[in-house]
C-alpha cells in the first residue's frame, strides 16, 4: 500500500516536471502568437500573456507587405522569396555533391580518401570567422560577391563537411558485396551510383534534405556577409526590421514577422517528426 | 584494361569539386587568414609582416578581453545547464510516460528555429516595459523586478537563458537515445537488488551514456565559440559591452572598423579555442575506446 502511494507521488512528480518544462518551452511561442494578433493600443495596456480582445491579422499583413527597414518598406515577403531562391539550389547541390563524394569515398576509395575525410571532419568544427575574409576576397575576384550564385556557393561549401560525413557513414553501412557484384558485372562509376546506390539512399536523402534546408533557412551570418542587399535572406531582413527601427517599435508587426520567419523550419520539423531527430543523431555523429 | 582506367578517371572527376572546395575554400582560406593576421592590414591585405604584433594588440584590447570573459561565463553556464536540464528531461521522458511524442516535440521545437528568431522572441518576452516584468507588476506586485536584459552585470545570464531554451532539447534527444540503449536486464537486476532508481541513473547509467554526453558537450561547446546571431538579435552586444562575444568582435573589425589583420588574429584565436576543446576530447575518446577493448 505504502509502495503504491509512493509510486503515485513519483508519477505526479514526473508529470509535474514535464508539464512545467513544456510550459517554459511553449511560453515564448504563445506570447509571440498573441502579440501578433493584437493592435499596438492593446499591447500598451494589456499583459503580454493576455489573449487578444479582438484578434486581428493586420500585423501579419503589415509584416508581410510593408514592414520597413530604413527607407525600404516592402515587407518581409522579399526576404521570404530570397530565402527560397537561396535554399532550393543550395540544398540540391550540396546534397548531390555530398552523395556522390560519400559514394566515391566509401566504395572506390580514391587516393587521398583519408586526407579529404580528415580535413572535412576538422572543418566541420572550425568557426566560420576563420574563412570569411578570404572567401569575400575570392568571390569578389570572380565577381560572385553579393550575388545569388555567391551565397549558394557558400552554402554548398559549408554544407560539404556534414553532407560528405553523412553519406559516407550511411554508405559504409551498406553491404560491400552488392558493390563488388555490380563491379563484376562491369558497372562503371556512374552506372553503379544511379542504378544501385541511389535507389538504396532515400532514408539518408530525407535526413539530408531536412538538415540542409533548415540549416540554410536559419542561416544569418552567411546571408549577412555574402548575399548582398538584393538577395538578403529572411533572417537578415527580419533582424533589420526589428532591430534597426527608430522610434517606437511595432511589436505586433515584429512578432508576426518573427513567426513568419520561423514558419518554414517549424513546418519542416513538425512534418518530419522522427526524421528530424534522426538528422540530429546523424549530425551528432560528427562529434 | 582501358575500360578500367576510364572508370578510374570518372572517380577522380567526381572527386574534383570536393577537392577544390577543400583545398581552395577551406585549407587555403585558413592559411590566408593566418598570414593576414601576421601583417598590418587595415582595409585591404598588405603583406608587410609584423608577426605576432596583432595578437599582442588583440590580447591587450579591453574589448577583446571583455568578449572572451563574456564567452567563458556564457559557455560554462550554458553547457552546464543544458547538460543537467537535458539529462533530467531525458530521464523523465524515459519513465514510460503518456504523451511522450508531444513532450518530445515541445522540448525540441526551439532547436528547429534560428538563433535570430530565438533572440528576438526573448528580447520581447523580457522587455522591461511590456514583458514578464510588466505582466507580474500588473498582477499587483508593484515592486517585482526582472530587467536583467538591460542590466550590464546581468544581461549575460539572459543570453544563457535564451540559448538554453533553444539548445537543451537537443541534449535531451541525444541522451534519451542513449537511455533507450541501456540494457533492460540492468534495470531488472538493480530492481531485484533494491537499488534506488536515482542511484542507478547517477552511478550506473550515466557512465554508460557518457559517450553521448561527450558528443552533446562537444556540439554545445562548438556552438558557444561560434555564438554570434543570438547576440546580435537578442542584445546587440549590450547594454554597453555586457554581452559582446569574440565572433562579433571579429565581424565588426572585418566589416565596420576595417581592421582586417586584427580581426583575423581574433578568428585564429577562436580556432585555437576550438582545437583546445577538440584535441583533449579526441584523445579521451581514444583512451576510453582502448580501455573498452582490453
Amino acid at each position: 500500500m505504502r509502495m503504491s502511494s509512493e509510486k503515485t507521488l513519483a508519477r505526479t512528480g514526473v508529470y509535474a516536471f514535464l508539464v512545467i518544462s513544456a510550459a517554459f518551452f511553449l511560453m515564448p511561442f504563445y506570447v509571440m502568437v498573441v502579440t501578433s494578433l493584437k493592435t499596438m493600443d492593446e499591447i500598451r495596456v494589456t499583459s503580454i500573456f493576455a489573449l487578444p480582445d479582438t484578434p486581428t491579422l493586420q500585423a501579419w499583413v503589415t509584416a508581410w507587405q510593408s514592414a520597413c527597414t530604413g527607407l525600404n518598406c516592402n515587407g518581409l515577403s522579399v526576404g521570404f522569396f530570397n530565402s527560397v531562391m537561396i535554399m532550393v539550389p543550395a540544398t540540391v547541390f550540396s546534397i548531390l555533391l555530398g552523395a556522390v563524394t560519400g559514394y566515391a569515398l566509401s566504395f572506390w576509395r580514391p587516393k587521398g580518401t583519408g586526407l579529404i575525410f580528415g580535413i572535412l571532419l576538422v572543418a566541420a568544427f572550425i568557426p566560420y570567422q576563420v574563412f570569411i575574409y578570404p572567401l569575400v576576397r575570392m568571390l569578389s575576384q570572380v565577381g560572385l560577391y553579393n550575388s545569388l550564385a555567391g551565397i549558394v556557393a557558400i552554402h554548398v561549401i559549408f554544407g560539404m563537411p556534414i553532407m560528405v560525413l553523412l553519406f559516407r557513414n550511411y554508405y559504409a553501412g551498406l553491404p560491400r558485396d552488392l558493390f563488388s557484384a555490380a563491379r563484376v558485372d562491369g558497372g562503371g562509376f556512374w552506372v553503379i551510383f544511379i542504378r544501385l546506390i541511389l535507389p538504396l539512399s532515400p532514408p539518408i536523402l530525407i535526413v539530408a534534405v531536412i538538415l540542409q534546408s533548415t540549416h540554410i533557412w536559419n542561416d544569418f551570418l552567411f546571408g549577412l556577409v555574402f548575399a548582398g542587399s538584393d538577395n538578403q535572406p529572411m533572417t537578415v531582413l527580419l533582424n533589420n526590421i526589428v532591430n534597426s527601427t527608430q522610434g517606437e517599435k511595432a511589436y505586433n508587426v515584429n512578432m508576426a514577422a518573427t513567426i513568419l520567419t520561423a514558419a518554414v523550419p517549424l513546418i519542416i520539423y513538425l512534418a518530419s517528426g522522427r526524421w528530424f531527430v534522426r538528422g540530429i543523431a546523424a549530425g551528432a555523429v560528427k562529434g | 584494361m582501358a575500360k578500367f582506367s576510364g572508370t578510374r578517371a570518372h572517380v577522380y572527376l567526381a572527386m574534383l569539386p570536393v577537392w577544390i572546395i577543400v583545398l581552395v575554400a577551406l585549407v587555403s582560406s585558413t592559411v590566408w587568414t593566418f598570414v593576414i593576421s601576421l601583417t598590418n592590414s587595415k582595409l585591404l591585405p598588405v603583406y608587410k609582416f609584423n608577426f605576432f604584433h596583432q595578437y599582442e594588440l588583440l590580447l591587450k584590447q579591453p574589448a577583446w578581453q571583455v568578449a572572451v570573459s563574456n564567452l567563458i561565463v556564457f559557455g560554462v553556464l550554458f553547457i552546464a545547464i543544458c547538460l543537467v536540464f537535458g539529462f533530467v528531461m531525458a530521464i523523465m521522458m524515459d519513465q514510460r510516460i503518456r504523451g511522450e511524442a508531444f513532450f518530445r516535440t515541445v522540448f525540441l521545437y526551439p532547436y528547429a528555429m534560428s538563433f535570430v528568431v530565438t533572440g528576438l522572441v526573448w528580447q520581447w518576452v523580457l522587455n522591461p516595459g511590456f514583458g514578464i516584468q510588466a505582466a507580474v507588476r500588473g498582477l499587483g506586485f508593484e515592486n517585482f523586478t526582472f530587467d536583467w536584459i538591460v542590466q550590464p552585470d546581468r544581461a549575460i545570464y539572459i543570453l544563457v537563458l535564451a540559448a538554453v531554451w533553444q539548445g537543451s532539447g537537443l541534449v535531451m534527444a541525444i541522451l534519451l537515445a542513449g537511455l533507450r540503449g541501456v540494457d533492460e536486464d540492468l534495470w531488472k537486476a538493480t530492481r531485484i537488488d533494491g537499488i534506488a532508481k536515482w542511484r542507478v541513473y547517477t552511478s550506473i547509467v550515466l557512465p554508460i551514456i557518457a559517450p553521448m554526453a561527450a558528443t552533446a558537450t562537444v556540439l554545445l561547446a562548438v556552438s558557444v565559440v561560434k555564438a554570434y546571431d543570438l547576440v546580435v538579435a537578442l542584445t546587440g552586444g549590450g547594454p554597453g559591452n555586457a554581452t559582446e562575444v569574440p565572433a562579433k568582435f571579429v565581424m565588426e573589425n572585418l566589416f565596420a572598423r576595417q581592421n582586417v589583420a586584427l580581426a583575423n588574429a581574433g578568428a585564429i584565436m577562436m580556432l585555437v579555442a576550438v582545437i583546445a576543446i577538440l584535441v583533449p576530447m579526441y584523445y579521451a575518446r581514444r583512451y576510453m575506446a582502448q580501455k573498452a577493448e582490453v
